[in-house]
């Protein structure tokens, strides 16, 4: 009974506002752009920090990554034409971090060389990265044909070589890819895999692999390569001598990452005086994306929160002319035996009629908006089901809010003086 | 005729019935005065009136503008109370009701019938009868079947689905009597019922009322045009605030039939 009452007041209410077609559509433009503008723009910002984060994620919640780096005080003081710079982790390092934390699940060190690879008339550079299995684990990559190294490899200094799926199309087109020799750096090495590699170009996190990786036991490396390397540069030599370059840690729990990481931090501190490393924590990222995330959500919101304030304004404005116009009608109703609440409700439900409508318009702007952007800016964007559930809400929010003053405006006049209104 | 007597039968209130039979009065103005504050000084609209009003009775009230018969009027509707004395409609004290209460009371019992015949313009014929229905939350299908039988009744069948602008203002003011009737009221009020509309409008407009009376409605009427009070049983006037006369009219006017 309440509710087939209910719908009729809906009923009229819509009729009512439909003898006004342009007037009630105008009003509920500032709904309409309020509410698509909330959804678009949060359908955007989840999509670039979705984006952000899913990067961050590629590195490895867990992983904390130490990588060498030369120290500030020591590049380009010297005069020596041919000068040795000594800097970075020591195998040592590896050492010590794998027996002082209990919480350390695996350790990969990694060694980066420059390299050229051949086969046959091509050539392209890699990065040989001299590792250890693990490297598979912690990096975990897609296998597309062959396997990876294992500890076999390491045990008998194999000269085998894992391939990015990059490399293994450069190199060896048209070959059968496992067991094809390719010669690095003036030796040979077998191909045994190949793999797939997700490294991004953009971005401020660079993930731990690269397109030109070759992949081949660490011991393998420093046998053939060993920790000096030279660079010429306009004339002058000048030769670095690096034991690692970079060591991921993984840690046995997200909860243990950032203490670990501290405590990495100190005993590294004390053996390297010169601070010549660096400890990247992508958890750590994580949080400040997450962080930046919710200082952007905040300032959308305040900018999305005025909008609908003013979309509210504009719908109270509206029904305090509609409750002036209708002053006989009020008048008329009361004569009849509406009570004051019957009044309020007429007009509140005409109110979030409005509102809920504009706020509808709205949601389907909001969702079409991103679809474009996505569409022909080629950026993500994502419509979280809590944004437009939100909306609604804020929407009959709106119209309760900003009806309610009109309302009670319609509901107190004298039926007496509202009949005689001309 | 019939259509509107079973109807009636039909929605009759019980404790409206068992009031009923308490007393014949259906009106009881007991030393009532009206008050108004304008300015710094108060007006009596009403001087202390007595009146009592049978049930089934027709009464039209004249007076000069500024006698106090509009207040009369409103109070007698429910729509104010007076400032002072006891007005009891169908044994209930409309001095001492609240808001909500003498909404209610309008709701069950009252008709207004109006000069400018007061319809609701975005609603179509059937929904402003059906409207005291709706406000009474009576069912939608049993709200409909009383409209279209009451719109029959006042010859407007044929327009359930018009808008009040569609119409002339005699057929207008037939929705709106339509409507004043559909919570079968224990008193219809009219004011200035035919002031909008021409003589032969207006008189068959008359014969409608008469032809209510004649079925047994109190009608209580406002209107200054001497020949439309001649259609009254009793004719009251006003003088500042108070009754004057009160005389039976000798020869009652009864109009033509309605078409």
């Amino acid at each position: 009974m309440m509710s087939t009452r209910f719908f009729r007041n809906i009923q009229l209410g819509v009729k009512t506002l439909l003898l006004h077609k342009m007037r009630s559509i105008l009003t509920m433009l500032g709904m309409v752009f309020g509410v698509g503008a909330v959804i678009a723009m949060l359908a955007v910002g989840e999509g670039a920090s979705k984006q952000a984060l899913d990067q961050i994620r590629r590195l490895g919640s867990q992983n904390i990554i130490i990588e060498s780096q030369k120290p500030p005080s020591e590049s380009g003081s010297g005069t020596m034409q041919v000068r040795m710079n000594i800097y970075g982790l020591l195998y040592d390092d590896l050492t010590r971090i794998e027996q002082s934390y209990d919480t350390v699940d695996r350790t990969v060190p990694a060694k980066l060389i420059k390299g050229q690879g051949r086969v046959g008339g091509r050539s392209i550079d890699l990065r040989l990265v001299g590792t250890t299995p693990n490297w598979f684990e912690l990096v975990a990559r897609e296998h597309l044909v062959g396997r990876v190294l294992i500890d076999k490899d390491i045990a008998t200094n194999a000269n085998v070589v894992v391939l990015t799926e990059h490399g293994a199309r450069k190199l060896l087109v048209g070959r059968n890819t496992v067991g094809s020799m390719v010669k690095i750096n003036q030796g040979y090495f077998e191909v045994i895999g190949v793999i797939k590699s997700e490294s991004t170009q953009s971005g401020a996190m660079q993930t731990p692999d690269q397109q030109i990786d070759a992949y081949i036991p660490l011991d393998v490396a420093i046998e053939r390569f060993g920790d000096i390397t030279v660079t010429r540069s306009s004339g002058s030599r000048s030769r670095e001598l690096v034991e690692l370059h970079q060591l991921i840690v993984q840690v046995n729990s997200i909860d243990n990452v950032e203490s670990t990481a501290a405590g990495i931090e100190r005993t590294l501190s004390l053996f390297h005086p010169k601070n010549d490393y660096r400890i990247s924590v992508p958890l750590a990222l994580l949080r400040q994306a997450e962080a930046t995330q919710r200082t952007f959500n905040i300032v959308l919101g305040s900018i999305a929160g005025i909008s609908l304030l003013i979309g509210g304004i504009g719908i109270m404005n509206i029904m305090l002319a509609s409750v002036t116009e209708r002053t006989r009608e009020i008048g008329i109703r009361r004569a009849i035996g509406a009570h004051r609440k019957q009044i309020i409700g007429q007009f509140l439900i005409e109110t979030v009629v409005l509102s809920v409508t504009g706020g509808l318009i709205g949601i389907g702007i909001g969702i079409l908006i991103p679809w474009l952007i996505t569409m022909f800016a080629d950026m993500p964007t994502i419509v979280t089901l809590w944004s437009v559930l939100l909306s609604v809400v804020i929407s009959i929010g709106i119209g309760v809010i900003f009806g309610m003053y009109p309302a009670m405006r319609a509901a107190n006049l004298d039926p007496i003086v509202a009949l005689r209104h001309e | 005729m019939n259509t509107l007597e079973s109807t009636q039968q039909v929605n009759q209130p019980s404790t409206h019935s068992s009031i009923e039979s308490k007393s014949s009065h259906v009106i009881e103005l007991d030393g009532v005065w009206k008050t108004y504050r304008m300015g710094d000084q108060d007006v009596n609209a009403l001087a202390g009136v007595d009146l009592k009003i049978e049930r089934g009775s027709f009464w039209a009230i004249s007076g000069s503008s500024g006698s106090g018969k509009s207040t009369m009027l409103n109070l007698l509707g429910c729509l104010d109370r007076p400032t002072q004395g006891t007005y009891s409609l169908e044994g209930m004290d409309i001095a001492s009701s609240s808001d909500d209460q003498l909404s209610d009371i309008r709701l069950k019992h009252i008709g207004f019938v109006f000069q400018n015949f007061h319809l609701i313009p975005q609603l179509t014929v059937q929904e402003n009868i059906e409207l005291p229905l709706f406000y009474q939350g009576i069912e939608a299908t049993q709200a409909s079947e009383r409209a279209v039988s009451l719109a029959n009744r006042v010859g407007l069948g044929d327009r359930l689905k018009h808008r009040p602008t569609e119409l002339s203002g005699g057929q207008q003011q037939r929705v709106a009597i339509a409507r004043a009737l559909s919570n079968n009221p224990s008193v219809l009020l009219a004011d200035e019922p035919t002031g909008n509309l021409d003589t032969a409008t207006g008189d068959s407009i008359m014969a409608l009322l008469t032809e209510l009376h004649d079925q047994g409605k109190t009608i209580m009427m406002v209107t200054h045009e001497p020949e439309i009070a001649a259609f009254a049983e009793y004719q009251l006037t006003m003088r500042d605030g108070k009754i004057a006369t009160i005389l039976e009219t000798p020869n009652r006017k009864t109009g033509v039939t309605p078409s």
